[in-house]
C-alpha cells in the first residue's frame, strides 16, 4: 500500500501512494477533480459520474479508480469538462432546483458546480417533476424536489450499530431517499446536523434553522468550489 | 451610426431584475449615452415604435398575455436576452408546475387560509383576463432566446458588462462573483 508511484494528470507529473483513488491522489497533488456523490471517510461508489476522467481512451470515475504506476489521466480537457457540465445541467433539469428559494443556496455543491462550469442555462428542457416534502421528523426536513440520489446521507448518517438512518424507497423513476420509518426514530439534533452537512444540495435541512449566513459570506459566494485544492 | 435600441419587459417576474438594471447606479448616465430605450417600463413606452436591437426579458410565461408579449419581442428585436432565474427556468412562479391549474386557482380564491370574503366562491372569469397556462414556461421554451443572464436578481455588474460587451463587440468579462443563481 505504501509504495510511492508516479502518474500524470493532463501531463503534470504527480506522485501518490499506490492504491490511492485518483480523486484523492489528484487532491494531494493540488489538482481539483470535481465530485458530488463522493465524500471523505465514506466508501466511493461512482454514482454521479461528475469525476469522470479519461484513462487509456476509456471514461472512468476517478473516485473509484485507484492510481497505478505510469497512469496517464486526462481530466481538465474540453471534452471532459463539457461532459461534466452536461451532468450538472441534467441534475438541474431533473429536479426542482429553485436556487432563489433554497436555504442551502450559496453552500450548495451542485450550485457551486453550476458556477464552476458557468452554466447560464441548461441545454436540456426542465422536467418539473412532482415531488413531495417530508417534514414529519422533529429535527429535519427531507425535500425530495432537491434530492440528487447521491446516497451520501445513507452512507454517512448511521446509528450506534452502524445501521443507516436514511434509505432508498421505490425504484426507477420513483426512486427516492427517505428517512427510514423505524430507524429514523433514532434521529437526534446532532445526527440531523450531520445529515445536512452530508447533503451536497438542499434536500436535508435542519428544522428551525435556515439562511443563517448572509449573502456574501456563504461558502461559494466568493471562491469557486475546489479552490481549496488547486494550487 | 445611430445608437442601438433597447426594449425591456417584465412577464411573470417581480420587477426585481428591472430594479437590478437600475442598480448600475450612475452608469445609467453612460448607458443613455450608449443606447436608446424603446418599449420598456423604464421610459413607459407601451408599444414598439421602431425595430429594436436588444430585447431584455424578465420573468417566465405564466399566462397567455406573457406569451403574446414575448412573441412580439421576438418579432421586433434582433437579439433577445433572458434576464434572471424566472425567464431562464420559470423561477418561483414555476413552483406551481406539477399542481393542476384548477387546484392553484381554488387555493388562491376559495380555500386559501387568507380568503375570507369570497362566500359565493367566485373564480376570476372576466374575458379580459389573460388565461393561465397549464404551467409556467421558461422563455426559451416559447421563442428562441439568444443570451441568458442568471441571478435572482442578476447582479447589476453582470447586466452592465453583458450590455456593454454586446454593444461594443468586446469580449465579455465574467468574474466569478457576478454569475450567481440567487
Amino acid at each position: 500500500m505504501s509504495e510511492l508511484i508516479k502518474f500524470r494528470i493532463d501531463g503534470t507529473e504527480c506522485m501518490a501512494e499506490s492504491g490511492t483513488y485518483i480523486v484523492e491522489a489528484a487532491r494531494q497533488n493540488g489538482i481539483y477533480i470535481p465530485t458530488l456523490c463522493n465524500m471523505p471517510g465514506v466508501k466511493p461508489k461512482g454514482a454521479c459520474r461528475i469525476c469522470t476522467v479519461r484513462i487509456n481512451g476509456r471514461m472512468m470515475t476517478s473516485c473509484t479508480t485507484p492510481v497505478t504506476q505510469g497512469m496517464e489521466i486526462e481530466s481538465n480537457s474540453e471534452t471532459i469538462n463539457e461532459l461534466r457540465k452536461s451532468i450538472v445541467e441534467l441534475l438541474f433539469v431533473s429536479g426542482n432546483h429553485f436556487c432563489p428559494a433554497c436555504e442551502k443556496s450559496g453552500n450548495c455543491e451542485l450550485q457551486a458546480l453550476g458556477y464552476y462550469y458557468q452554466m447560464m442555462v441548461p441545454r436540456f428542457p426542465y422536467d418539473f417533476p412532482q415531488k413531495g416534502v417530508d417534514a414529519s421528523s422533529p429535527y429535519l426536513i427531507k425535500d425530495q424536489n432537491r434530492c440528487i440520489m447521491c446516497k451520501r446521507c445513507i452512507k454517512a448518517v448511521r446509528d450506534d450499530q452502524g445501521r443507516p438512518l436514511f434509505a432508498f424507497r421505490n425504484r426507477g423513476n420513483h426512486l427516492e431517499v427517505v428517512l427510514d420509518e423505524e430507524l429514523g426514530k433514532q434521529m437526534t439534533p446532532e445526527l440531523a446536523e450531520a445529515a445536512m452537512a452530508a447533503c451536497p444540495v438542499g434536500s436535508i435541512l435542519v428544522k428551525e434553522k435556515g439562511f443563517a449566513q448572509p449573502i456574501g459570506k456563504r461558502k461559494f459566494d466568493n471562491k469557486p468550489i475546489g479552490s481549496d485544492v488547486a494550487v | 451610426m445611430s445608437k442601438p435600441v433597447i426594449a425591456t419587459t417584465s412577464l411573470a417576474g417581480c420587477f426585481g431584475c428591472h430594479m437590478s438594471i437600475l442598480d448600475i447606479d450612475e452608469r445609467i448616465l453612460q448607458l443613455i449615452e450608449l443606447v436608446e430605450f424603446n418599449k420598456s417600463p423604464v421610459d413607459d413606452i407601451k408599444t414598439f415604435t421602431k425595430p429594436v436591437d436588444i430585447g431584455i426579458i424578465e420573468g417566465g410565461c405564466c399566462n397567455s398575455e406573457n406569451v403574446e408579449v414575448l412573441r412580439s419581442f421576438r418579432k421586433n428585436c434582433k437579439i433577445l436576452i433572458s434576464l434572471g432565474e424566472c425567464a431562464i427556468m420559470g423561477g418561483l412562479p414555476a413552483m406551481r408546475n406539477g399542481i393542476p391549474v384548477e387546484e392553484c386557482i381554488e387555493e388562491a380564491y376559495v380555500n386559501g387560509p387568507t380568503v375570507q370574503l369570497n362566500k359565493e366562491r367566485i373564480l376570476p372569469n372576466d374575458d379580459e383576463l389573460p388565461m393561465l397556462l397549464d404551467r409556467v414556461y421558461p422563455c426559451h421554451e416559447i421563442v428562441k432566446i439568444d443570451y441568458f443572464l442568471p441571478g435572482c436578481p442578476p447582479r447589476a455588474d453582470l447586466i452592465w458588462e453583458a450590455l456593454v460587451a454586446l454593444i461594443t463587440g468586446n469580449p465579455l468579462k465574467l468574474p466569478y462573483e457576478v454569475v450567481k443563481f440567487d
